[in-house]
């Protein structure tokens, strides 16, 4: 199934935070070797050279580690993934905070609102 | 060595207008190039005198360094935007066709590929519907190991999920040593798996060229939206 992408960004960013999705969710592990860039960019149906430029992306961020000729594997180093986790956490709340802010709903109400959700998402709710 | 050069190329129908008007283009070898402009442009034009089919009023037209006449037929691999079989003819029979007249076809990637895509060799193409008659030449084109891929709207007649298929395959057929131009309307569909476009506005002229990403990072539109800005207005092609 081909990836689909927005308007809103270049498409190499796209697939770079859908690979470190893909990788702070756990699909792959750590020390575990990624697909080859070119089964990736017949999987994605994008160009070989864009989804190399994603992979370069996240080689440079260090959640990949790329050993030559054998490809490219997730890094072992806990403190990485961690900060990657962070800043995927960040980005999000700092969406979420602009956008809550578009409503105008006073802040209080607004964490009131989350905690709520995510009780009951700890629940099962 | 560009895969495609073309010089100072002229190209009239005999109107007193040139459809190709000092045209020139290089492309170097291990890309996917986007060739997308308005109806009429010269786009088919172009893919036509690269293939060895029009012969350019004046100017000169190389593939891999050899001047385009018999010898590069063997070099590229053309999709005409129209299907040019005989109707009587069968699948199968049309995979030996290839056979025969290329050497660089390759059979059983070409008989891996209609089996993906359902088409059964002992059809005849009267048979066939419109879209998977498509796909056939498709999969002919496809299957051959060329330098220069020259694909004319490859993907306008098919259903989305073929379309999918059929990019996977281009992208799944990439070499470093040759170079696939593509023309196409369907611009949001294959802008992920393009290296490169090329806007041509009327007599042939590129109007903007460059990647596609890049167009995402400095002007924050997709390369369709681009394009219905560019070709907006009828002064600018």
């Amino acid at each position: 199934m081909a990836w689909s992408f927005h308007e809103r960004a270049p498409v190499y960013v796209q697939i770079a935070d859908r690979l470190r999705n893909a990788i702070l969710k756990g699909e792959y592990s750590p020390g575990e070797q990624i697909p080859p860039v070119r089964q990736l960019a017949v999987t994605a149906a994008v160009n070989p050279n864009t989804v190399q430029r994603a992979v370069g992306e996240l080689e440079a961020e260090g959640i990949l580690v790329s050993r030559t000729t054998q490809g490219c594997y997730v890094t072992e180093d806990a403190a990485v993934l961690a900060r990657a986790q962070q800043n995927a956490a960040k980005k999000l709340i700092a969406d979420f905070a602009r956008q809550a802010g578009e409503l105008s709903l006073d802040r209080d109400t607004v964490i009131h609102m989350l905690q709520e959700e995510m009780t009951d998402e700890c629940t099962g709710m | 060595m560009n895969v495609l050069e073309c010089k100072n190329l002229y190209k009239s129908y005999g109107t007193g207008r040139y459809v190709l008007e000092n045209m020139s283009l290089s492309l170097p070898a291990g890309r996917i190039v986007g060739l997308l402009g308005p109806n009429g442009c010269g786009k088919s034009t172009l893919m036509k005198t690269v293939a060895g089919l029009l012969m350019p009023d004046s100017g000169a037209v190389s593939v891999a360094g050899t001047p385009v006449g018999e010898e590069t037929k063997a070099l590229v691999s053309y999709l005409p935007e129209r299907t040019y079989f005989n109707s009587w003819m069968r699948v199968g029979d049309l995979v030996e066709y290839f056979a025969d007249f290329y050497r660089d076809f390759d059979s059983g990637k070409a008989k891996g590929l209609l089996s993906d895509l359902h088409i059964d060799p002992s059809d005849r193409l009267k048979s066939l519907s419109k879209g998977t008659k498509e796909k056939v030449q498709l999969i002919l084109v496809m299957s051959r190991r060329a330098r220069l891929y020259l694909l004319d709207e490859p993907i306008a007649g098919v259903d989305p999920a073929a379309r999918e298929y059929i990019l996977s395959t281009i992208v799944g057929n990439y070499d470093p040593d040759s170079t696939i131009l593509i023309t196409t309307h369907l611009i949001a569909d294959v802008e992920p798996v393009l290296d490169e476009f090329l806007f041509m506005g009327y007599s042939g002229k590129i109007l903007r060229a460059g990647t596609a990403d890049a167009v995402r990072e400095e002007t924050g539109m997709s390369l369709d939206a681009l394009f219905r800005e560019v070709f907006r207005c009828s002064a600018n092609c």
